[in-house]
């Protein structure tokens, strides 16, 4: 700090400047990755030289944005309850197969309960609220048992959720009889798939009010650091940072405007409408309801990790659980509530997983626990406890997803497409660790 | 004579079959500052921690104010204004100065949010006092030195108003001029009325800070004194062989003359 003060005289250099704007140098690596991957998966799938295939490949079309956007949620949902589970120097190997419990439960709520036994007409709405709710419910409960067992009972969470991972995955399939469950109701499905978009309008409308709300955040922050007397970036760092946010917002917003429903589909959804399609309407799919959840779910358990007591908590247990003990947190009891949260993302999870899919199946989830702690990690959250981001695990998915259908894409063979995850796995955490090393954080 | 604000009678815990604390008794008196003596593993941590609630004892009694209080968890202990500077500093490293300052009793937003502005704002203030060089307000406290960390640890011992403080090797990572203002500071406190627990191995300090020692060998109490009645060699004697000198309260842990023939 003291030599930036010696300098000020100096005329500012590109380093200088890029100082001022204070960014998150991990942040920056990984959107530098994400960035990275989704240039060269667009070349391999273009055709011509570099700078052709750059404008022609087939990754970064709204089409493949619009998938690998939806495909990514579910992961994304559980990855964000993943990042407080290692924080607390924790593990839970059983996401995947308690997801598959809560869509087994879910889809029988729907499809067999609620219309059959309670006598529910099919479409009322009340089927796939109580489905919902039964499910996170369910989610919820066997997250917090499990989490009782590593609080209070003192088994380590690698050997409970191990076990869970048995128990659960096969209670799923008691549940179902081993039996695919649907078709789903048509509200549900809504909710995972590509029939539950926002539509264009409605995409521009939240697009904008996030963008306000970041601006509001941004213009907040300032001034209640100012109020303190506290360090503030220069204003244009500000405005840039702002910015740039907006357009990154504002683009997105864009691209799943610019990925048009085929008119076939479009015909259709007006026919069932009992309307007739005006001749050459197009129009675009919009912000899928997944997505918006993915959204609600990353700043809600943001605002849980960096403004509440519970987000505190988790950190400081992960840091030093002792130091937290003598502070009079209740540490067993922080245990359980974290997995409670991890069962309610997994049932979030199988919400999306399952009305992707229109039905829940008995293999729903599988290997989802090895993706999720993937994208955690991959994430910067360290296993060592107390480090950890929701961005960065959403992110991390992100960046998963991104390889394994541009793999699929390029027709990468499905065991070549592990060995590449598996590599990058390891390489990531090796990237992270000699990061912090320089940095000494 | 006023009523001890601090009092522990007969407490005893073991580990395992260890008895690292065996019928100890003492007693603190408001603006009193006693010190506690004794070898590596005497127990002085122990018994410290059984009233900083981080231990439950396995018999014996605590009185504050003359009355008998359960202290089950760190949490009672804070209730009734027993701060604790561990020997371990117990902080989170991963946190800031202010987030560590503040666990476990955050200042929140009317809405319930934690209010990091206003835990930094006072952490600044409190730092101007306790150690004016400290400015790294932002970085994980397991970046700062030995000494920064353990003023960030005083500072959270000394901010809520404690009533009772305890001092375990306070100054153990500090310099001369911070361990001198730790100095003032116990004076400062001890002006105010507070009762302080001194755990220190420098029998200087003790001398120049404390009112009464007590020594403490094997777990139990070798026996009290004010620090007047005594001189550095009989407390070394005490430490040491567990011997009371004659100006001393002898304790059940002192030589009985029988074992000195
Ligand atoms: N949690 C524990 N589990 C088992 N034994 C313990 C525990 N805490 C302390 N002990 C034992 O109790 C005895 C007293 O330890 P204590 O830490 O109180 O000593 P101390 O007087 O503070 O020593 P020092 O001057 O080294 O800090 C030691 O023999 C120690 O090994
Ligand atoms: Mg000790």
């Amino acid at each position: 700090m003291s030599d930036d003060t010696l300098s000020g005289a100096k005329s500012p250099t590109a380093r200088n400047l890029f100082n001022a704007l204070q960014l998150d140098t991990r942040l920056l690596g990984m959107i530098g990755a994400f960035v990275f991957i989704c240039l060269t998966f667009q070349v391999f799938t273009g055709d011509g030289n570099i700078f052709k295939a750059l404008v022609n490949g087939n990754f970064l079309t709204p089409r493949n944005i619009f998938n690998l956007t939806i495909q990514t949620v579910s992961v994304a949902i559980m990855a964000t309850g993943m990042v407080f589970i290692i924080v607390t120097r924790h593990i839970d190997l059983s996401v995947g197969a308690l997801l598959a419990t809560c869509s087994a439960i879910m889809a029988v709520t729907q499809t067999q309960f609620m219309p059959q036994w309670l006598g529910f007409e099919l479409g009322n709405p009340l089927i796939w609220i109580a489905a919902i709710a039964v499910g996170l419910l369910a989610g919820v409960l066997i997250g917090a048992f499990q989490g009782w067992m590593v609080g209070y009972l003192g088994i380590p969470a690698f050997i409970v959720t191990l076990g869970g991972l048995l128990v659960w995955r096969n209670v799923a399939w008691f549940i179902t009889s081993g039996q695919t469950i649907g078709p789903l109701d048509e509200t549900f499905k809504k909710i995972g798939g590509i029939g539950g978009t926002l539509g264009t309008t409605w995409s521009w409308v939240v697009g904008i009010l996030a963008a306000i709300a970041v601006l509001a955040m941004q213009y907040n922050g300032r001034k209640r650091a100012q109020a303190h007397d506290f360090p503030t970036k220069p204003l244009w760092a500000e405005g840039v940072i702002s910015g740039l946010m907006v357009a990154m917002i504002l683009g997105f917003v864009a691209t799943l405007n610019a990925y048009e429903i085929p008119t076939r589909r479009l015909e259709r959804m007006f026919e069932t409408r009992g309307e007739i399609m005006p001749d050459g309407l197009v129009a675009g799919y919009g912000i899928p309801y997944s997505v918006l959840l993915l959204i609600a779910v990353a700043v809600v358990m943001t605002i849980v990790a960096q403004r509440t007591r519970l987000g505190r908590y988790i950190f400081a247990t992960g840091g030093n659980p002792d130091a937290a003990e003598l502070s009079g947190i209740n540490t067993r009891f922080l245990t359980v509530k974290v997995f409670a949260i991890m069962g309610g993302l997994c049932a979030l999870g199988a919400v999306v997983g399952s009305a992707r899919l229109g039905f829940s199946t008995n293999d729903i989830g599988t290997l989802d626990e090895l993706r999720v702690i993937a994208a955690a990690v991959i994430g910067g959250t360290a296993l060592a406890g107390g480090v950890g981001t929701i961005y960065g695990a959403i992110l991390g998915a992100l960046i998963m997803q991104s390889l394994q259908s541009g793999m699929a894409m390029v027709g990468v063979d499905a065991p070549l497409q592990n060995i590449v995850v598996g590599i990058v796995l390891v390489l990531a955490v090796f990237v992270d660790i000699i990061y912090r090393k320089r940095t000494g954080d | 004579m006023a009523t001890p604000l601090v009092e522990m009678k007969d407490m005893s815990i073991s580990f395992g079959g260890v008895r690292a604390v065996d019928n100890v008794s003492v007693d603190l008196y408001p603006g009193e500052v006693v010190g506690l003596l004794g070898h590596n593993g005497a127990g002085k941590s122990t018994l410290i921690k059984i009233l900083s609630g981080a231990y439950k004892a396995d018999s014996g009694e605590v009185f504050v104010d003359g009355k008998k209080v359960e202290i089950e968890s760190p949490r009672d202990a804070r209730r009734h204004n027993i701060e604790t500077i561990y020997q371990t500093l117990a902080l989170a490293d991963n946190l800031d100065a202010s987030s560590n300052l503040f666990l476990g009793r955050e200042l929140t937003t009317p809405f319930g949010f934690v209010d990091e502005h206003a835990m930094e704002a006072e952490t600044r203030k409190i730092m101007a006092k306790l150690n004016p060089n400290f400015q790294k307000f932002h970085s994980p406290v397991k970046a700062l030195s030995g000494g920064q960390r353990q003023s960030v640890a005083i500072a959270r011992a000394v901010y809520f108003n404690a009533r009772i403080l305890i001092m375990d090797e306070p100054t153990a990572a500090l310099g001369p001029h911070e361990t001198q203002m730790v100095s003032e500071l116990i004076q400062e406190l001890k002006a105010q009325g507070l009762g302080i627990f001194l755990i220190s191995h420098d029998i200087h300090d003790v001398f120049s800070l404390c009112d009464r020692l007590a020594v403490m060998k094997n777990g139990q109490v070798v026996g009290t004194a004010k620090t007047t009645d005594v001189t550095d060699d009989d407390v070394l004697g005490m430490i040491i062989l567990g011997k009371c000198p004659k100006g001393a309260i002898p304790g059940p842990g002192a030589l009985s003359s029988a074992d000195a023939a």
